[in-house]
């Protein structure tokens, strides 16, 4: 186990492309961390970066106290679940999971003690004589994860595991990599462009976008303070509200309602607002917003309410068992208010 | 399927009748052939039921050959054949495998041109580069070897092509995987590409095989001494006298011992050679 520590680490290709600009970033030791962001934001040829299956044009990935940049990613001291398993067909399972020690002159006994462990904590031990096309996908995922477990390395790299899985089987082996990592302790970097993965499974999360950091913090502190309108329209489900509006005298005003700004500088800014915090309030309150419903979504546990403030169009989040009208009047809390620079898109306050 | 008729079905089966039998009766015309004595021909019908040469004729091939026509006797054609098909086979797989494994996994310079050079000595058959390969072995003293007879034959752009495109289907991951397991690249290619190429090899085997058992004008080119005839050329040799007539009953028993060796490996590498050609997962 290690900590792993990138230094303005950067990915320029042949082309000229700059796929990842200098980033910065400290892993600490035991940290489950989550890359996400959109697809071709960096995240994955970051991974890849610190796997050593891409080269580094800038900067310095160290994983414990060396320098791996020119290290092989058999000597990095890493494992890593590939998006599609990657998984030798024509090995049986109990080959596959032998093969990374075999290559390391691991001892027989030494290599059977560690699959059959392996087999025991991933349950995959009524099929270690199977070839991977026999299995089922959440098998061969667990096996792609057996994989790394047996090699005890200092880091697991995962690069989007789940996207090859259905909805519930996704939600079934999210929950399982959450607690094999709490378990085992390991060091872990884990790529996905599904937000709701990010927010379940890290401890903190890193927001790409664009090859460059938006963000890093706990999924809490992403979520209820989101740096730029990106993060803010990124994380969350459903996505924030995003609104031009503008602030004079302490509030922010759009159209003829208001809402409480304190401190915020006057001027034209975006404000975000999640539909999870829009509550109705009695018609004709002061300030409030006015919503022209135009239709609704049914979840079950709540409905999306679809419609527009001013011309603009908002989602809002409503009790399922609400009678709703043409028109709702919706205000939210101060806290729930969030303001960003209308040019730049970043934070303000 | 369309309906089940019993019209439909006879029509069906009379058609595949029809079919087999014309591809078997010419088979089956040989072999009988080989069954009778040298006279049972002069009368200028071919018979159509079993002779009681049989015996006399087979073992009269192997041991002394047709001496009239300048032919060895059959068990060293047979062998040389052998010599051939397997040395053309496994040279060709062994080589062409090599180097799309260069192709497709490493960064060279160079490598696309070395890519389309292959490429375009697919354009190039035998035929059309046979003379001046013919001076290029004539003048390494490679007439009337086994080398000479098979190594011009070797290098082949089909079957580097088509292991390139093997390759290429199977996926990236794999071989990121395998870095990180710690293999490198000839252990990627023992453990990995070759046993994923299995069944592809086997079809390219059973391919190749045939071919190097069926080459013809090559041998007649290089080798002018009976120690390496080949059988394909054997047969030419006997059925080609002037002033006589073939001897019908030794030329086709050679034919048929000629088939078993083909055959024998199609039958045998049937399953495998299927799977070479259909199947996609990797």
């Amino acid at each position: 186990m290690a900590a792993i520590t990138l230094e303005s680490v950067g990915k320029t290709y042949a082309g000229g492309v700059t796929a990842v600009h200098a980033i910065d970033l400290a892993i600490a030791d035991g940290e489950f961390l989550v890359l996400v962001g959109p697809s071709g934001c960096g995240k994955s040829t970051l991974l890849r970066m610190i796997a050593g299956l891409e080269t580094i044009s800038s900067g310095a990935v160290k994983i414990g106290n060396r320098v791996v940049n020119q290290v092989e990613p058999a000597e990095r001291d890493i494992a890593m679940v590939f998006q599609n398993y990657a998984l030798y067909p024509h090995m049986s399972v109990r080959e596959n999971l032998a093969y990374g020690l075999k290559n390391r002159g691991v001892p027989k006994d030494e290599i059977a003690r560690r699959v059959a462990e392996a087999a025991k904590i991933l349950e995959i031990g009524g099929f270690l004589d199977r070839k991977p096309r026999a299995l089922s996908g959440g098998q061969r995922q667990r096996v792609a994860m057996g994989r790394a477990i047996v090699r005890e390395p200092a880091a697991f790299l995962f690069d989007e595991p789940l996207s090859n899985l259905d909805a519930k089987l996704r939600v079934q082996m999210r929950g399982e990599i959450k607690q094999l990592q709490a378990r085992l302790g390991t060091t872990s970097i884990y790529v996905t462009h599904d937000q709701l993965e990010a927010m379940t499974l890290a401890h903190r999360l890193v927001v790409l976008n664009g090859g460059r950091i938006e963000q890093v913090g706990t999924p809490l502190e992403v979520y209820r303070k989101p740096a730029s309108t990106f993060v803010a329209a990124f994380i969350g489900s459903p996505a924030m509200n995003l609104l031009q509006a503008e602030v004079s005298g302490g509030r922010v005003r759009l159209g003829g309602a208001s809402l409480p700004a304190p401190g915020a500088a006057d001027g034209k800014v975006t404000l975000g607002l999640r539909p999870e915090d829009l509550q109705r309030t009695r018609p004709g309150a002061e300030g409030a917003l006015l919503m022209n419903v135009a239709y609704v979504e049914e979840l079950g546990a709540q409905r999306l309410v679809h419609g527009t403030v001013g011309g603009q169009s908002v989602v809002c989040a409503q009790p399922v068992e609400s009678d709703l009208g043409d028109t709702l009047t919706l205000t939210a809390d101060p806290a729930a208010v969030h303001l960003f620079d209308a040019a730049s898109g970043k934070r303000l306050g | 399927m369309v309906e089940n008729r019993r019209f439909l079905n006879l029509l069906a089966h009379l058609v595949l009748i029809l079919g087999v039998a014309f591809v078997a009766f010419p088979v089956y015309i040989a072999l009988i052939a080989s069954t009778h004595g040298q006279n049972d021909f002069l009368s200028g019908l071919i018979p159509l039921l079993p002779g009681h040469d049989t015996i006399r004729n087979y073992s009269a091939m192997m041991t002394q050959g047709l001496a009239s026509s300048g032919a060895p006797p059959l068990w060293l054609m047979l062998g040389n054949s052998l010599i051939m098909a397997l040395s053309i086979s496994i040279g060709k797989i062994a080589i062409s495998i090599i180097s799309a494994f260069a192709i497709v996994y490493f960064r060279f310079p160079g490598r696309m041109i070395a890519f389309w050079l292959i490429f375009v000595t697919l354009m190039l058959p035998v035929e059309v580069r046979i003379l001046p390969t013919y001076k290029v072995v004539a003048e390494l003293g490679m007439l009337n070897t086994y080398a000479g007879l098979t190594v011009p034959l070797i290098a082949s752009a089909t079957a580097t092509f088509l292991f390139r495109q093997v390759f290429l289907t199977i996926p990236e991951e794999l071989m990121e995987a395998a870095r990180i397991d710690g293999a490198g690249p000839m252990k990627f290619f023992w453990d990995i590409l070759l046993p994923l190429s299995r069944t592809n090899i086997a079809a390219l085997f059973v391919i190749l095989f045939i071919y190097g058992w069926n080459q013809y004008l090559w041998p007649l080119l290089v080798t002018t001494g009976t120690d390496h005839y080949t059988i394909v050329l054997g047969i030419k040799r006997m059925a080609d006298i002037a002033d006589q007539q073939p001897e019908w009953n030794f030329i086709m028993a050679t034919v048929v011992l000629a088939m078993v060796p083909p055959v024998l490996v199609v039958i045998f590498m049937q399953r495998l050679f299927v799977k070479g050609l259909i199947e996609t997962e990797k």
